[in-house]
């Protein structure tokens, strides 16, 4: 609608009402206000001043340049957290000081002492319609000459090949990684492997895990093995003992625990956080990032949040000795569920 | 040549004359003098947010630049011997030793550490509201919607470098961050396994996951990312930049200050003003204290964390979805001839689909306007947000929408803060991540119109200046002080389309697409508040004198 002609650019020009035409609807562009003189171009004093104020501003940041050094050289680290703490406050304030004085400094002067007078340029068409006919002028010759149109067995050929040929680029970073295999259906738990502490990797005997206690659980060996972090990553578990009245064993399942020990999983079913949070009154287990919470007494069955399976049970039993023991690994994939699980 | 004969006609006198002389008859450059020396650029404040991400961009390239001489990404075991005696011994990745020495061993290096992570958060900050800017502004109409697609796209850009460089520490906090991207992975149907395989070089975590995010981190997304500038900047100078509408500026016109020397100058201050906030942030205000998280063990967890605030909201989204609604199981198990594969929505959905709306909606915005409002003039002069109610509508309901996901990433600390029951806390974001943006759009659209309405009648008849007066006959009036051309412009200069009604074709019929496209102009324009016009405003200056008796005396006081 204010699609003003040029000339409204200019300034002086007054609201009339009566103009006939167009303008009967639309207020006229009253062009640029007057301009009104700053303090400092109107008094001597004000001038200097902000010529003393600018000046001030960058013997500021000269000041924080030498707290900068002061702080590098003469706050010698000492293995105290508190002297780094120290250093680095006095290298930031350093800097900041010394941007600040120069920045401030510059943008002060530039707003009281630089000419303040807006200027009016005007725009021109982006690029001409002459340049558009000439380029699709140019482009046709150039497709004519050429002869793709004319030469479909050409322009096929090079199509294909140019199908073709980005391939080996992407197949070239099959070696990123090997295939997933069984990998993800596996862990090392197996028969007779002991349930051990994380991270020192000692048994645990039946008889240490009280009821309403929790172990975090790594199985016996992983601390020498060469990947180790890859298999933490599948095996570890937590170990819970319940009152047995309060588990609910499904058929089958009834003898994966040992008087009321159970161990699940750690591994979250949803994207593969460590469920680390026990509740020991409720029984409920909860995953700190995105608060899928299992229930105890269900199985581990998801109660709330974003996971939609239960963790997997380890199933267990004790040795000979008295420590606990696997009886088998998982009886699924543990973490996260892929394509491939199943 | 004949140029030797133009420079034996022109014999520089002053000594700029001399170095001006002898570069641009060697290699130019005069040129580009006289293309941006005197350059006009408008002048507004909610111009500096793009500053603002430019000059960050450049903080964190020379910090990083600093910070990849001591890093080394390698995920070889060591055992830590640094000054953090609380670490000492600990087996960790060579990459965090490195990050733990480049804290407490490297003078200056947490300094450094600091101002990048800060700069890091408000780069990613500035990008997102430089662009709301520009939206709510309506800069990305013609001819700058090619420049609103870079700019979406460095948005992205941005989100990629921040969480590739979150990762590199190789500690506790960062290495959960990435169990979940890798969860997020294996969700995706058929390729997932193999993507997440061969990003990690095997099964999580691995030993290449590191070295491979620090090359696209230091290498290839800052490139891109600069090389996007550069097309973003190169477009800016070709149109221009855009100007808030005034008296004086029109569409065809740009009024501003020059490049030299005022812009100039409060450009370039502004990087050391920009460089000093993040400096001073950095000294006072500790960021991803890596020392206090340990090395990444896939065992342990700390409850109460969040990413960083750009990735937030795709965490939110995460915590929201829930895994089942009574009996019906987000995860399926799909039977095939050859087995049976799982698909986790529970996991795909609150991962793709808000991303997925949000971009998808942003990158095609400028066509689905212009569209709407069948607009193909270039524009020049911005809009001031209440003149566009619908459009600053949908922008709210989107910012609310973001925000809602991004509170949701917080549940679990707003429970403990607020000491409300976390399973709450969460049924009201599922709740609000769904009508939180239906309501902000209609309170948004209302309160633009309402404003609108405020101009209108600030334009007609003048501020309320407060004075209470009263008459000789009794009557008591409120005095407004009528305001002058210069400012009544500013609040009367602005389009204000009306519907479109579909018109019938040669047959009487409508076809489908322009019945569409009346709703949906319906949708936008269906309430409006037009411009006060010239005619409007001298027949509310014409009431008073055919108005009751007392008019005159009225006439007599608002003109004191």
């Amino acid at each position: 609608m204010i699609m003003a002609d040029s000339s409204n650019g200019a300034p002086g020009t007054s609201v009339t009402v009566a103009t006939p035409g167009r303008e009967l609807d639309e207020f006229e562009n009253p062009g640029l206000p007057p301009h009104r003189p700053r303090l400092a171009d109107r008094d001597r004093r004000a001038e200097k001043r902000a010529e003393r104020q600018v000046a001030l501003l960058f013997f500021i940041s000269v000041l924080g340049t030498l707290l900068f050094f002061a702080g590098y050289f003469f706050v010698p680290l000492d293995q105290s957290v508190e002297r780094l703490r120290l250093q680095n406050l006095m290298l930031g304030l350093g800097t900041a000081f010394s941007m600040l004085g120069i920045g401030v400094g510059i943008v002060h002067w530039a707003k009281t002492l630089m000419p303040d007078h807006e200027v009016t340029e005007s725009r021109h068409e982006i690029r001409p319609e002459r340049d558009r006919q000439d380029a699709e002028k140019i482009v046709n010759d150039v497709l004519d000459e050429s002869g793709i149109k004319r030469r479909p067995l050409i322009r096929n050929t090079l199509l294909g090949a140019a199908l073709l040929a980005p391939l080996p680029a992407i197949a070239i970073f099959r070696d990123l990684g090997p295939l997933p295999g069984n990998s993800l259906k596996q862990t090392m738990w197996d028969t007779g492997v002991r349930l051990t502490r994380d991270p020192s990797g000692t048994p645990i005997r039946a008889s240490d895990v009280t009821i309403g206690s929790a172990f975090h659980v790594i199985p016996e060996g992983l601390n020498e093995i060469e990947n180790k972090l890859e298999e933490k990553a599948k095996a570890v578990v937590l170990l819970m003992r319940l009152d047995p009245e309060e588990l609910n064993p499904s058929p089958g399942r009834e003898n994966w625990g040992y008087d009321g020990i159970v161990a699940y999983s750690k591994i979250c079913t949803h994207v593969g956080c460590p469920v680390a949070l026990y509740e020991q009154q409720t029984h409920h287990l909860l995953c700190p990032c995105h608060q899928s919470t299992f229930d105890l007494e269900q199985e581990c069955k998801v109660i709330f949040g974003p996971a939609a399976r239960p963790l997997p049970q380890l199933p267990i039993e004790v040795d000979d000795e008295g420590y606990l023991v696997a009886s088998s690994d998982f009886q699924e994939p543990v973490g996260p569920s892929f394509w491939e699980r199943g | 040549m004949s140029s030797s004969t133009a420079t034996q006609s022109y014999v520089p006198k002053t000594r700029v004359g001399k170095v001006t002389d002898y570069v641009d008859s060697r290699v130019g450059g005069s040129g580009i003098i006289k293309e941006f020396g005197r350059k006009i650029f408008p002048d507004h404040w909610t111009f500096m947010f793009g500053e603002v991400a430019l000059y960050t961009f450049i903080i964190l390239l020379l910090t990083g630049t600093f910070l990849t001489f001591f890093y080394d990404p390698s995920m070889a075991e060591t055992h830590y011997e640094g000054s953090y005696l609380p670490l000492r011994g600990v087996e960790m990745s060579v990459a965090y030793a490195s990050s733990l020495d480049i804290s407490f061993d490297i003078r200056g290096g947490l300094f450094m550490r600091q101002i990048h992570h800060w700069a890091a958060l408000l780069f990613a900050a500035s990008v997102a509201v430089h662009m709301l800017r520009v939206f709510f502004t309506g800069a990305f109409r013609r001819p700058r919607e090619f420049n609103w697609v870079v700019g979406c796209t460095l948005v992205i850009l941005s989100l990629a470098a921040g969480f590739t460089g979150y990762s590199l520490p190789d500690d506790l906090l960062s290495g959960n961050g990435l169990r979940i991207i890798d969860g997020v992975m294996k969700a995706l149907p058929v390729v997932g396994t193999y993507l997440s395989f061969f990003l990690f070089g095997g099964e999580f975590p691995g030993t290449m996951i590191i070295g491979r995010l620090y090359v696209l981190h230091i290498l290839l997304i800052p490139a891109v990312i600069l090389l996007m500038i550069g097309v973003h900047l190169f477009m800016v100078v070709l149109h221009k930049h855009a100007q808030f509408p005034g008296p004086g500026r029109t569409n065809t016109n740009v009024v501003g200050y020059p490049v030299g020397p005022v812009y100039a100058a409060k450009a370039g201050g502004f990087f050391f003003i920009v460089f000093g906030v993040l400096a001073a942030i950095a000294a006072a205000f500790t960021i991803n204290p890596i020392w206090n998280y340990g090395p990444y063990d896939p065992s342990p967890v700390s409850a109460g964390t969040q990413p960083d605030w750009y990735i937030g909201w795709v965490d939110g989204a995460l915590r929201l979805m829930p895994g089942t609604i009574g009996n019906f199981d987000f995860e399926f198990m799909i039977p095939f001839p050859w087995g049976v594969n799982a698909l986790s929505l529970n996991v795909l959905v609150p991962a793709l689909v808000p991303a997925t709306i949000v971009f998808a909606l942003m990158f095609t915005w400028p066509w689905i306007e212009a569209w709407v409002t069948k607009d193909k003039r270039e524009h020049h002069l911005l809009n001031r947000p209440r003149n566009a109610p619908t459009r600053t509508a949908v922008g709210v309901a989107g910012v609310v929408f973001y925000c809602v996901l991004w509170a949701a990433a917080s549940s679990d600390l707003i429970a403990t803060h607020f000491l409300v029951s976390l399973n709450d806390v969460t049924y009201w974001l599922r709740f609000l991540v769904f009508f939180g943006p239906v309501i902000a759009f209609m309170v948004t659209r209302r309160i633009a119109l309402a404003l609108q309405r405020k101009d209108r009648e600030i334009a007609l008849h003048g501020r309320e200046t407060g004075r209470i007066v009263r008459l000789p006959h009794g009557e008591f009036i409120e005095v407004h002080e009528p305001v002058d051309d210069y400012k009544r412009y500013k609040l009367v200069s602005f389009d204000s389309p009306e519907v479109m009604v579909p018109t019938a074709d040669a047959n009487g019929k409508v076809s489908l697409l322009d019945k569409v496209h009346g709703r949906a102009s319906r949708f936008f324009f269906e309430d409006r508040v037009a411009p006060v016009t010239p005619k409007e405003l001298a027949a509310s200056h014409g009431d008073h004198h055919d108005e009751i008796a007392g008019a005159k005396d009225r006439e007599s006081i608002a003109s004191h």
